[in-house]
């Protein structure tokens, strides 16, 4: 494989493995704890640096995870003191985590190479470099251990699907039949911070934030299905993945940047263009209601003076702006879309309703 | 002592330290006001996603320009922001995608955008370009003098705002209905919240960073709140609670080498924090634990009285002789499961409410009686003369009848 396709696979690998958790967290509402775990787990490679002078040691990870987890009971034991709410208390603990590795980096380890810069925003350039043979292969690094957590997460979400769903959409039924939500919260958390710690070197902490929730989102504007969601959420990463290491191969900028750049590109077409959740298709809904509600309008409107006298006046489209309170453009569109219809009938600039206008109109009456 | 008379000389001589520790008290105090904003609206986390998304505009700024002067890139820092806030209350209002999920994406794609562009700047080979990325992690070192007067006339503007429209960004905290059916402009008062939060971060991108800067928007305020229920007693003691946190994290960071500014102005503020959530007078957890701890003790010595009492009185004495009968522990321990009544008898002994007997036995004084007498009329609405009392009933071996 050329190096370019390494990079667009390892890139693919980190966007499904962050896709698929993100699906979960952005359902259950926690989206941004990705956040604060992304940005804690620096305290953990720092911790794991000064133990073991290597920034790529097993307990490197094991250490990040584990700061990953600490950030998250720690907000959850802040929440339950009820002395701040949920959000300050997510906005209060990453940064003294994260403040520690910046400290501990900058005193015990500053003039060596681990950066608190490659953590936070990471080189997927590089990643060709590092390479790994298993079973006869010779494949990045990032292949390996990428791929792995992508096998984990599929595994345990395969595994615990019905748990999770439940658990996501009904907490209480949940807890009613049994299933424990804080083993489940905590479960979630931990693949969460598995993941990111995975995916940091790559794609640096803050990007897999984007990573985990943009795609999922994205997707939740199309469908209303858990596993299609999933499904989607791993497309919209692999072509976040793809179009991004085009985008910074066109300007020669930070590949993960551009990654995050084209999930923001992505969910803002879908935002524009989502069939139902879209913000055009419900602007449109919006004006076909209430086009469809100006002719019903209409039509009681001209049933009601039928029969009388002075239906000659009350019936001419001059009228109708002056009862109705409607702009003329709006009354003309409205009388033409009736027309078009056949709920009216246009006779010596009189409107008349037809037997088919009737009907609607005592319809409406009825409801 | 003598390292805090050191720092106070050098504040007036040394001229880095003097426009870092100004610079980070400014900050400390206009963050600290405008988050306790954010904090009772529950968006804490706005700032985060605001300190995040005004990198890109900082590269704009400085594209359009090719200045470096702090009160454009602040600009375009304001402008990002800006327009990051308005894209989560679009997304948050117009599709079913939670608030946290909208704060995420616009966290995290605007801040991939900054970076994008920032690459591509630095690899156009521009010299000038050399010192944008202090803004992502801050370098309070960096600061000047003129960074330092923008600082105080943005955060001065962002104060102005807050002193004329105090009423309205009150009623806006606590009520936003009761604000909209007055009449008040809810939606146009909510931008200009927003507005002085994406200030806030503004002023602190280059001395703290973006990272940091949430800390510095949510920490004070969650500080101050633990103090105070009035809105203009925790606005000034946020912003007290974030100087302080800024002149002494610029005080300890400058005693070692090492130690970067803004991650210990942080460390500062949330050891106020943590201080706070554990002494605060009212809303203090160790004030909290202590009252449980007391009211506890008060339950369980009445509980162990009226058990006495009732035990003394179901074996047929008269309530004024109640004080006479003694008691085997076992039918005490029997009658309340759970209590550590042994520890409680000997708090009642040593008031002088209760006494040992002979045999592991147990009885009223005549002042205990009274007491007991007294606390089970509060339950009863009788009064403690004509108390009719339902006595507990014993098996005839002295076994307590559930």
């Amino acid at each position: 494989m050329t190096p370019q396709a390494e990079i667009q696979l390892i890139a693919s690998i980190v966007a499904v493995a962050c896709a698929l958790p993100g699906v979960f967290l952005i359902l259950r509402r926690v989206a941004l704890m990705s956040d604060a775990i992304s940005h804690s787990i620096l305290l953990g490679i720092a911790v794991g640096f000064l133990f073991t002078g290597s920034t790529s040691h097993p307990l490197l990870v094991a250490l990040a995870t584990a700061s990953g987890i600490l950030t998250v009971s720690l907000v959850e034991g802040l929440i339950n003191t009820r002395r701040v709410k949920e959000d300050a208390a997510i906005g209060l603990v990453f940064p003294v985590l994260f403040s520690i590795g910046v400290i501990l980096i900058s005193r015990y380890a500053g003039d060596v190479h681990l950066d608190v810069d490659a953590v936070l925003l990471g080189e997927l350039a590089f990643a060709p470099f590092n390479r790994m043979a298993f079973f006869g292969l010779n494949l990045p690094q990032g292949v390996w251990v990428m791929g792995g957590i992508l096998l984990l997460n599929l595994l345990l979400i395969g595994l615990f699907y019905k748990e999770l769903k439940l658990a996501t959409f009904d907490a209480g039924l949940a807890a009613a039949l049994g299933f424990s939500p804080v083993l489940l919260h905590y479960g979630l958390m931990t693949v969460v911070s598995v993941t990111a710690v995975g995916a940091f070197d790559h794609v640096g902490s803050i990007l897999v934030v984007a990573l985990m929730i943009a795609p999922p989102a994205s997707a939740y504007l199309l469908t209303n299905s858990l596993p299609r969601m999933l499904g989607l959420s791993a497309l919209y990463g692999v072509a976040a993945a793809i179009g991004g290491y085009w985008l910074a191969r066109t300007l020669d900028a930070n590949i993960a940047g551009a990654m995050a750049t084209m999930t923001g590109v992505f969910f803002l077409l879908t935002l524009l263009f989502a069939p139902e959740q879209g913000l055009i298709a419900r602007a449109l809904q919006r004006q076909r209601r209430r086009q469809r509600f100006a002719v019903e309008m209409l039509l009681v409107h001209l049933s009601r003076h039928e029969n009388e006298p002075e239906a000659g006046t009350e019936n001419s489209l001059a009228h109708l702006v002056e009862e109705l309170k409607w702009q003329p453009d709006f009354a003309q569109s409205t009388v033409r879309s009736a027309q078009e219809e056949v709920f009216v009938e246009r006779q010596n600039g009189l409107l008349l309703l037809t037997e088919e206008g009737r009907q609607v109109a005592s319809r409406v009456l009825q409801r | 002592m003598d390292a805090i008379l050191e720092f106070v000389q050098l504040i007036f001589t040394d001229y880095t330290l003097r426009t870092v520790t100004l610079g980070a008290m400014i900050l400390g105090l206009v963050s600290g006001l405008l988050g306790s904003f954010a904090v009772l609206r529950k968006q804490s986390l706005l700032g985060d996603a605001m300190s995040h998304a005004a990198l890109p505009g900082v590269v704009i700024a400085f594209i359009l320009t090719g200045s470096k002067a702090p009160l454009v890139l602040m600009l375009g820092a304001l402008a990002a922001g800006w327009l990051g806030a308005l894209l989560v209350q679009l997304v948050t209002e117009q599709t079913r995608i939670k608030q946290d999920s909208a704060l995420g994406i616009v966290l995290a794609v605007f801040f991939g955008f900054g970076l994008v562009l920032l690459t591509w700047v630095q690899r156009q080979g521009s010299a000038n370009q050399s010192g944008l990325d202090t803004f992502l992690f801050g370098r309070a070192a960096a600061l000047v003098m003129s960074d330092v007067w923008a600082m105080a006339g943005v955060g001065g503007a962002g104060l102005l705002l807050v002193l004329l429209f105090w009423k309205e960004f009150k009623l806006l905290s606590f009520d936003p209905d009761f604000a909209a059916t007055l009449g008040f402009p809810v939606g146009l008062l909510n931008v200009a919240l927003t507005t002085l939060i994406v200030v806030a971060v503004v002023i602190g991108l280059q001395t703290v960073g973006v990272v940091l800067m949430s800390a510095m928007i949510v920490a004070p305020a969650a500080a101050a709140r633990q103090w105070t229920d009035r809105l203009d007693r925790m606005v000034l003691l946020a912003a007290l609670f974030g100087a302080l946190a800024g002149i002494s994290g610029a005080l300890i960071s400058s005693l070692s080498r090492g130690l970067p500014t803004g991650p210990t102005v942080v460390l500062c503020v949330s050891t106020l924090v943590g201080f706070s959530l554990l002494f605060a007078p009212n809303r203090g957890l160790v004030g909290a634990w202590l009252r449980q701890r007391h009211n506890r003790r008060q339950l369980r010595r009445a509980a162990v009285l009226e058990t006495l009492y009732q035990l003394a009185i179901s074996h047929g004495d008269a309530a004024e002789v109640a004080s006479a009968h003694a008691h085997q522990l076992g039918a005490l321990l029997a009658a309340m499961p759970g209590v550590d009544v042994r520890r409680t008898l000997d708090v009642l002994e040593s008031e002088g409410l209760a006494r040992p007997s002979t045999g592991d036995r147990w009885a009223l004084t005549p002042a205990g009686a009274d007491q007991a007498r007294q606390s089970l009329a509060r339950f009863t609405r009788h009064s403690p003369d004509e108390l009719p009392i339902r006595p507990i009933a014993l098996t005839s071996a002295g076994e307590v009848i559930k």
